[in-house]
């Protein structure tokens, strides 16, 4: 067994070294027009090749084992991160030291490092939302950018031209992001996976390509600036208090999240949401209407969006067009994907994931698509569940004669 | 019999393209009765349960329910899926269709959800009113399991259930949505004679018990004829025959259709 395997690995690596041959060992040099060999790539190239070959089909013989015992035992394999979320001796300890740690993080560090855990908090905001859509009712919304953007754009043209406040505009910018979410919502209501995909892709470009062209409603490619931050009754602020200030506003909303999603997830609804990802036929047999449980879903996932939206601009203060592309719902697709599909948990960690290791690994920023793809890659091989996989819940009943 | 039949079919029509898959099919169910609906593979029957309910849009005919708890006659077909579920048919699916990843409890509790009533914002702020919902919701499904004898699997997921179990599960589920009439679409198929004899009797324990009208498709003839009151015998999208058993046992239309196949169990 063993060695078929490495045979094989060997194999691979000859392959690599074949197609690597051109590119990687012959260099013309054109200035003392000679070819240089660098037989010592050739050799990188095979033993890397080998070793991440060897190291993939030993990884894949171990997961397969894995899936095999589970079969055996009958008993469903439960993985440390829920061991570790059902054991309160850890959940408590573990929320009171991130509360502190939350509490403190801007008086002991930057503002830039201030600033950074809010662009993270926003994309928790983000990933919840589109969690509701794309993790527990099973849509795949590639355009979800589109709602950040209306609520965005909500606040910075409320403001522009009417003068309304950031808090007045926190509700209204989610409310005008639902009523598109709804919008969206009708015309796919038939569509599943791929074209669904495909025509929240195609909306999403849409809203952002209006967003550029009008010139008339949005100023265009140039943007709107000076977008006044958020108010505290009035108190005037300087930089560093309203950065602080909107940390903890953030902190609030995250909460706010948390805590509705939560609720939303553990009902009535939240299950007939999980039920339409499972099978939107028998759903319906079921007696749920299919069409109001996915509009919810369409228009419950853009009020977030709307209200990370409205914070985005009050605290960027500016705000164009090239905020809003497809890469940034593709990035919050990743939240959600990463962190665990359905798992609140899961997509609060995936956005931190996510945001702070591209800001603390500027060095390889070059590499950073390529990191991620590969990232991608092995996680849906070897965990497609995400890093914390969702538990359903067990419910209590008592006992009946 | 001079009461009103519960279920009411008449003249229903499918067509797929050129293909008549029903052809002025009638059949009637009075409360209280197990009916069978029997014929070879491609006869039309699955279809005939999508039409019913609200699965497929007849091409033609009417289908009528007139629910025992208020007698009101109506007409169904044409109505969403849902709809239906929610004037008391309720159906299982002839390749299982769980919803894989819920529990064993929650596949059930989904049944009840037409019967529900929070909203999102009662789902939000959980006053007592939904918290009393969702208990009373919790027990329901809980007590039907019982009955159906899947307690021990409760908060197994749906998946990981075997085989025969899961065929049962899609009966608890369709019984959690409060049905006066459960349409079971070949609900012994793939068990074996033990699973298959339960089965039997959980069906007219339902019958007896709950006051549920039963139309079933099935195969298993020795089921069919032990279980059914009355039996419709269906060919190519044509009803062929209707009656007892002991009629349709000796009925030489179905015996042709059946031809070579056994039929006296
Ligand atoms: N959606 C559809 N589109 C086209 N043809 C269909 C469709 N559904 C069913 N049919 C055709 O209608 C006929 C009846 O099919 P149906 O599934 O109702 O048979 P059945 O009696 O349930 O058979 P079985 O015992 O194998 O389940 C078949 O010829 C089938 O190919
Ligand atoms: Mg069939």
């Amino acid at each position: 067994m063993l060695v078929n395997e490495l045979k094989k690995s060997l194999f691979v690596s000859l392959w690599f070294m074949f197609l690597t041959f051109p590119i990687m060992v012959i260099q013309v040099n054109t200035v003392e027009n000679i070819i240089q060999w660098r037989w010592a790539n050739l050799f990188f190239v095979g033993v890397g090749s080998f070793v991440l070959s060897a190291l993939w089909r030993y990884l894949i013989r171990r997961k397969e084992q894995g899936i095999q015992e589970t079969e055996v035992d009958g008993v469903a394999r439960v993985t440390l991160s829920q061991r570790l979320l059902n054991n309160r001796r850890f959940t408590i300890p573990a929320l009171f030291v991130v509360s502190i740690l939350a509490l403190a993080f801007p008086f002991v560090f930057s503002l830039y490092q201030t600033n950074i855990m809010i662009t993270a908090m926003i994309y928790v905001l983000l990933g919840l939302g589109l969690n509701i859509v794309v993790g527990v009712a099973g849509l795949l919304d590639l355009g979800y950018a589109a709602f950040y953007c209306v609520g965005a754009y909500s606040y910075a043209l409320l403001n522009y031209h009417f003068g309304f406040g950031f808090w007045s505009v926190l509700g209204i910018g989610a409310g005008l992001a639902a009523l598109f979410g709804i919008i969206l919502g009708f015309p796919v209501l038939r569509l599943r996976g791929d074209y669904l995909a495909i025509v929240t892709l195609g909306f999403g470009e849409i809203i952002r390509l209006i967003m550029e062209n009008w010139n008339a409603f949005s100023f265009g490619p140039s943007g709107i600036a000076n977008i006044p931050r958020p108010g505290f009754f009035g108190v005037e602020m300087n930089i560093e208090q309203v950065t602080i200030y909107v940390y903890f506003l953030m902190i609030g909303m995250s909460l706010f999240t948390i805590f509705v999603v939560n609720r939303l997830q553990d009902s009535r609804i939240g299950r007939a949401w999980i039920a339409l990802r499972e099978d939107e036929v028998a759903c319906q047999a079921m007696g749920i209407d299919k069409r109001k449980t996915k509009l919810m879903a369409f228009a419950l996932g853009a009020t977030w969006a709307g209200f990370a939206g409205v914070i985005f601009a009050a605290k960027t203060t500016f705000i164009n067009p090239a905020s809003f592309t497809l890469w940034e719902s593709i990035n919050i697709l990743c939240v959600v994907v990463l962190g665990g599909m359905g798992s609140i948990v899961g997509v609060i960690v995936g956005a931190f994931v996510l945001i702070l290791l591209p800001e603390y690994l500027r060095f390889l920023s070059e590499y950073r698509i390529l990191a991620f793809g590969a990232v991608l890659v092995v996680m849906m091989v070897f965990r497609p569940g995400g890093i914390v996989e969702t538990v359903r819940r067990t419910y209590q009943y008592k006992e009946t004669a | 019999m001079d009461m009103e039949p519960i279920l009411d079919v008449k003249q229903l029509t499918m067509k797929f393209g050129g293909l008549r898959a029903l052809d002025k099919v009638d059949l009637d169910v009075y409360q209280g009765q197990i009916v069978a609906l029997i014929g070879p593979n491609g006869a039309g029957k699955t279809t005939f349960f999508n039409c019913i309910t609200g699965m497929y849009d007849p091409s033609g005919g009417d289908v009528l329910i007139s629910p025992p708890k208020n007698g009101r006659p109506q007409r169904i077909n044409g109505i969403k899926p849902n709809k239906v579920t929610e004037k008391g048919l309720a159906r299982t699916f002839q390749n299982i269709r769980l919803f894989h990843n819920m529990t064993v409890l929650e596949n059930v509790m989904i049944g009840c959800h037409c019967r529900m009533k929070a909203g999102i914002l009662g789902a939000v702020l959980r006053g007592a009113s939904t918290r009393r919902e969702e208990e009373a919701v919790i027990q329901k499904s809980y007590t039907i399991l019982k009955k159906i004898g899947l307690e021990k699997y409760v908060n197994d997921f749906a998946k990981n259930l075997p085989y025969g179990a899961q065929r049962r599960l899609e009966i608890a589920r369709a019984m959690a949505t409060d049905p006066f009439m459960l349409l079971l679409d070949e609900p012994a198929a793939g068990m074996n004679p033990q699973e298959t004899h339960e089965l039997d009797e959980l069906i007219i324990r339902i019958r007896d018990t709950e006051g549920i009208s039963i139309l079933l498709i099935e195969h298993d003839m020795k089921l069919v004829m032990s279980l059914s009151d009355r039996i419709f015998v269906m060919d190519y999208g044509k009803k062929i025959a209707q009656g007892t058993p002991e009629e349709i046992r000796k009925n030489p239309a179905v015996i042709k259709a059946y031809l070579g196949e056994e039929i006296d169990a």
